[in-house]
């Protein structure tokens, strides 16, 4: 919020900066093209490697220096991971953990944002520190009685324990989030949609929910990355094969295709990925925007 | 006005879901597994009351004090790593690269997103010595610096570990830190620049301070995410070679669902938890006193 009041005199104003750098112009410049090249190369080395390496062949990877560009550009060992490496199946079951997951943090995360942040009534900074807790308590702390209460109830074979045991793990983030957003949202707001008739639920629906847009957005992410990239309950839960989400499939991928096929192995973590870059390439600017007006102003 | 702010059905239908959820998937678990501590054994099994057991157990285990101490190790070593590595790149951000940085700040922040699971196995391959050497091995050679097979021993299998956590990780606190930087005034820097600080003692003296507050979040935030470690220590070492790299959150995975044994599990988890608040607590006692001192 500050930023965007705050950017219109910077750029007004005759650039204060460079008057007052001591450095001749071309050292400044040198020195500014040597660590964005360091840079480059830390971060973009490794994932270009990555995938050149997944079109390699088996021998390739065994006679081969691990620098040299692979011989052919075929897909094989993205067909030969996506069908009998199952990654196929993976993708799927993490979707079906992931979308309904996201769906109910939102939902539920915001309108207890709303109540807490919106609302006055007595003890409510009381609920919003008992979600505090739930921040900073590890995970490991509530995989056992789950555990035990999935295996007895019979939900084990199912996607059921990931689902629910995702909603709760998010929701204390979701709601402490939200209800920082809401304070930015005047509450005469509110009261002036009563004063036309519209009840506290409607309000939350027509206006608050609208009101936060991007902030769900931002969450929304954050809690999607979350859940996609998770191990420590999918791993707990998921005792079925056919249940395997994209995280625990691959950790596996070694011991069910054999240690050696190094092919399909590079290109079933080349289609993670790449398919994290599409994913990146379409919302950065949201990423990046939400946590620098949201994050630390929170 | 205050009545419909107040409206009681209203909150009731917007905060209980989501408290129930709460409640019964995180809250009740909580307390039953600080009840397990006191037991011995598992759901087939069934249980034994076995006192304090667990925890004089917990107490005399060398694989539990192993465990504690790789946490701390690796808890240090990594948010050390990643709170240094994020203002770094936050001060070029803001002072070297200015305007220009959008694009810097996009690519380094990729690899945040990407899977733990997936950036595990790649490191494994980048430092792989058969059946190929990896790309960072040939490097290290090329640069004369030649080093065995890293995952051998727990010094190197431990340096691999950080080196990838820290790259993982580094452009989401470079973000994070360059919005703190964001918020100190020009007209700040600007006066001091005028009375003579440039260089190191503008950041020392003038931008450190200033951004006291952001780096304390960074640092909890970063704490409390190390300290829970798991998914990148079973990827890339599996807690090995032997147990040299196995934390806290480990060690109570496997004892719990490889051994069976959920009491001493749950102690375990418990122990975590202390940690994990303990810590975060002696964090904000110290800042607060640096900040009266300042």
């Amino acid at each position: 919020m500050t930023d965007t009041m705050t950017a219109p005199p910077r750029e007004l104003l005759p650039s204060p900066r460079p008057a007052t750098v001591r450095k001749p112009g071309h050292v400044r410049r040198l020195t500014r093209n040597l660590l964005v090249a360091l840079l480059v190369v830390v971060e973009v080395t490794p994932l270009l490697w990555l995938v050149l390496s997944s079109f390699k062949t088996q021998s390739e990877f065994v006679n081969d220096p691990a620098w040299s560009l692979p011989s052919k550009w075929d897909l094989h060992n993205y067909a030969d991971a996506w069908t009998t490496g199952h990654v196929a199946v993976y993708v799927r079951n993490s979707l079906l953990a992931t979308a309904p997951s996201l769906a109910l943090i939102i939902v539920l995360g915001t309108a207890a944002g709303f109540a807490l942040e919106v609302m006055i009534w007595r003890g409510r900074h009381q609920v919003l520190l008992v979600f505090l807790v739930g921040i900073m308590v590890p995970s490991q702390m509530i995989l056992l009685p789950l555990f035990r209460v999935y295996f007895q109830t019979g939900l084990s074979g199912t996607m059921w324990p990931l689902i629910i045991t995702y909603t709760a793990v998010g929701l204390p983030l979701t709601v402490f989030m939200m209800a920082t957003y809401f304070r930015a949202v005047p509450r005469e707001i509110f009261e002036a949609a009563t004063l036309d008739g519209a009840g506290m639920l409607t309000a939350f629906w027509r206006i608050g929910f609208p009101a936060v847009r991007n902030a769900v957005f931002t969450v929304a992410l954050v809690q999607f990355f979350f859940i996609w990239n998770d191990l420590l309950i999918s791993l707990t839960f998921t005792t079925d094969d056919d249940l395997r989400t994209i995280q625990v499939g691959l950790l596996n991928f070694t011991g069910q295709y054999g240690e050696t096929a190094y092919g399909p192995l590079f290109a079933a973590i080349s289609i993670n990925v790449v398919g994290a870059l599409v994913l990146y390439l379409l919302i950065n600017q949201r990423i990046i925007k939400g946590l620098t007006a949201g994050a630390v102003k929170g | 006005m205050r009545s419909v702010l107040g409206d009681r059905r209203a909150i009731a239908v917007l905060l209980g879901p989501a408290l129930l959820v709460y409640t019964l998937v995180m809250l009740v678990p909580m307390g039953w597994s600080l009840g397990y501590t006191f037991f011995k054994g598992n759901v087939i099994e069934g249980f034994t009351f076995g006192g304090f057991g667990n925890f004089e157990k917990l107490w005399h285990d060398p694989q539990a004090h192993s465990a504690l101490w790789f946490t701390f190790k690796y808890g240090i070593a990594v948010s050390a790593g990643q709170v240094f590595c994020g203002y770094v790149l936050a001060l070029l951000y803001v002072f070297v690269l200015r305007r220009s940085s959008a694009v810097v700040r996009t690519l380094v922040f990729f690899p945040v997103i990407l899977p733990t699971v997936a950036v595990a196995l790649m490191f494994q391959k980048l430092f792989a010595v058969a059946p190929q050497n990896g790309l960072a091995n040939i490097a290290l050679e090329g640069l004369g610096l030649h080093h065995g097979d890293w995952f051998a021993g727990a010094g190197g299998s431990f340096i691999v570990l950080v080196l990838m956590d820290v790259w993982r990780s580094m452009g989401f606190y470079g973000v994070l830190i360059f919005a703190g930087l964001l918020d100190i005034p020009d007209e700040t820097l600007e006066s001091a620049r005028l009375d003579g600080a440039t260089g190191w003692r503008l950041i020392r003296h003038i931008v450190l301070p200033l951004s006291a507050p952001v780096l304390l979040s960074s640092i909890v935030f970063s704490i409390n995410g190390t300290l829970k470690v798991f998914d990148s220590v079973l990827a890339l070492t599996n807690g090995g070679p032997g147990s040299d790299t196995t934390p806290l959150t480990l060690y109570m995975f496997r004892t719990a669902f490889s051994y069976g044994d959920y009491g001493y599990g749950s102690t375990i988890a418990s122990l975590l938890t202390v940690v994990c608040l303990g810590v975060t607590l002696i964090i904000f006692r110290f800042s607060r006193r640096d900040l009266t001192k300042g």
